[in-house]
């Protein structure tokens, strides 16, 4: 798989914002993703269709329903090359810290 | 039809007779189930013929069998599932969850692997949530390179 689509599956808000919608609920149809989204149907579809390519969203038909899923083995993978060797822990606590002092800012961008 | 609790699916330059062995055979097993966290190797122990059980037993001396459960489909090398289960709840079907392996040929020498997860109770979904990731990565690392983990 092409990590290059994959940084650029995630250089966006929209796409960043419907993958965190697969974490709280996983395999959702597009009709109920767009209820969350603040856009058509019809652009939610190309975003989940780069997500797909790039291996972020796997789909599982169920009869006529396309079903979303959350595919984290990609960034499982940019965790093992880019992040984990750089000093897991401490890497934390900072994290931690910038947390308490901003709330969790997880899911504004 | 349910609909699945978890869905990974991974691209492997490799064949599906490869990736199928990596999934039956106990001595491949081995090589690429490692939780580096957790420091422990597991290996999958079964005859594969539906019907049988299979285990998930810890490579230490005393071979603790952390998860255990049934064969319910094997069709080499296209397409396994069985079933998963604490080994204090082995003899409640209701307590199994369900794990299908699914390998497709994707062309230029690749498959694709889907690894689906059903039926899961909160505390399993918690711990193979990050287990699966970890597992499918060690396994086209192996794959692909020959080097165990």
């Amino acid at each position: 798989m092409d990590i290059d689509k994959v940084f650029k599956a995630l250089a966006d808000p929209t796409r960043r914002r419907l993958l965190d919608q697969l974490h709280r609920d996983n395999g959702q149809t597009v009709t109920a993703l767009s209820e969350h989204m603040d856009m058509t149907r019809q652009a939610v579809t190309q975003h989940l269709q780069l997500l797909e390519d790039a291996n972020l969203v796997a789909i599982v038909w169920q009869g006529r329903e396309k079903l979303h899923y959350l595919n984290p083995v990609p960034l499982h993978d940019i965790y093992v090359r880019w992040i984990e060797k750089f000093e897991r822990g401490r890497l934390g606590a900072l994290r931690t810290l910038k947390k308490k002092l901003e709330g969790d800012d997880d899911e504004k961008t | 039809m349910k609909k699945p609790d978890y869905v990974y699916v991974t691209y492997i330059a490799t064949t599906p007779e490869k990736v199928w062995r990596a999934l039956v055979d106990t001595d491949v097993t081995r090589q690429y189930w490692v939780d580096p966290k957790a420091g422990s190797a597991h290996v999958n122990v079964s005859d594969w013929k539906p019907g049988s059980r299979w285990e998930h037993q810890r490579t230490d001396d005393a071979g603790t069998v952390d998860i255990v459960g049934k064969v319910v489909e094997s069709t080499p090398p296209r397409r396994l599932v069985i079933t998963w289960a604490r080994p204090s709840e082995a003899d409640d079907d209701a307590k199994h969850s369900r794990v299908a392996f699914d390998i497709e040929p994707y062309g230029d020498g690749l498959i694709r692997l889907t690894v689906t997860h059903d039926d899961l109770d909160p505390q399993m979904l918690a711990g193979i949530s990050g287990g699966w990731p970890i597992v499918l990565s060690n396994l086209k690392t192996f794959l692909e390179t020959g080097r165990s983990l």
